[in-house]
């Protein structure tokens, strides 16, 4: 599959359909993730609320990559290589702190990335104010869950810092520039790092410790390097329409 | 796990409703939990609406085996229901 970015469209156009895809693929990424907790979770509400989180991002990701070309065929056939979701979506669900590690994480950079987009007057604003609020939910969702197993019993505390400190070597790539993206990253790194720090905080956890940025840390997912556990996902996500392609349903 | 976790009774006022109705139940570890789970089960997350969670052990039921001194309706003493007055005119609202 050739690149999806219309190649005779202006150089604004070609920049925001690159940002689309970028914020696109991540809320694909996630959503399919969440997906795979159906039937798994720990109790039948907790299925819910994952299932309910997933619809909303998969929701998204059908707005963004609508907008950088045919939502199906960006979804279903292209290679690994082209995808352009953070690294931090991309991992595996892990046990259940993993995942909500993964979530508070996103969810808060999530949040306030919308918030931001939505005050502005850019090609995603609109996208962006009705999602600001499914993202506030999102937040919320992982913010209860941190203070509950943070603060929960010495296993689940245990569970949740090795969560944490095993997804947070993802996080710097969370605020590398994005191209057709208007944004202070800056000022989007720091309200994350005070916003989770809060959290941790009241959660008794601490920041983790270790790099986020540069040779030792993870992050390039939105050049379209992944990691391993990436490609056996999209085998899976992929299957159906790679088999009978062109098929529709 | 949801042996740990209690039961809660789940209320709900819909955007347009009057009073709240019981929704169902579900299975909480406190009450902030029980609110978002209702949120998700329960209303689908449409705006305006006002949920109660109440833990079911806060719930006193009247029992099935009283029931007949409890409930049973004294059709055979008319003097007990108000169906002898004559309401003067012009009062409203009665």
């Amino acid at each position: 599959m050739s690149t999806p970015v219309s190649s005779t469209g202006t150089g604004t156009a070609d920049v925001t359909a690159a940002a689309a895809l970028a914020l696109g693929d991540d809320a694909l990424i996630l959503s399919h993730r969440l997906g795979e907790w159906a039937g798994h979770a720990p109790v039948l509400e907790e299925e819910l609320a994952l299932a309910n989180i997933a619809l909303d991002l998969l929701g998204q990701a059908r707005v963004l990559l609508s907008m950088a070309g045919d939502e199906d065929e960006l979804a279903y056939l292209r290679e690994e290589r082209a995808f352009r979701n953070l690294q931090l979506v991309e991992q595996p669900n892990g046990d259940f702190a993993h995942t909500i590690a993964r979530q508070l994480y996103f969810s808060l950079y999530q949040h306030l990335l919308h918030t931001e987009l939505a005050a502005g007057d850019g090609p995603f604003a609109p996208l962006a104010a009705k999602a600001v609020k499914e993202t506030a939910y999102h937040r919320d969702h992982a913010e209860q869950w941190t203070l509950r197993l943070g603060d929960g019993t010495e296993e689940s505390r245990r569970r949740m810092r090795a969560a944490l400190d095993s997804l947070w070597k993802y996080t710097g790539e969370l605020f590398q520039p994005v191209e057709g993206l208007e944004l202070d990253t800056a000022a989007l790194e720091a309200a994350w790092l005070a916003a989770l720090g809060d959290v941790l905080e009241r959660a008794g956890l601490a920041l983790p410790e270790g790099p986020r940025t540069g040779a030792w840390a993870a992050g390039a997912g939105r050049q379209g390097l992944h990691t391993e556990p990436f490609g056996r996902m999209i085998a899976e996500m992929q299957h159906l329409h790679r088999s009978h392609p062109g098929a529709s349903w | 796990m949801t042996q740990n976790w209690p039961l809660w009774e789940v209320f709900v006022r819909s955007r347009r409703g009057l009073s709240h109705t019981h929704a169902g139940s579900l299975h909480a570890p406190d009450a902030e939990m029980a609110l978002r789970n209702a949120r998700d089960l329960y209303t689908r997350r449409g705006e305006g609406v006002s949920i109660w969670v109440v833990p079911s052990t806060q719930i006193v039921a009247s029992s099935p085996d009283e029931r007949d001194p409890f409930f049973e309706p004294s059709a055979d003493k008319p003097y007990r229901h108000p169906t002898f007055y004559e309401i003067p005119e012009g009062v409203r609202h009665l």
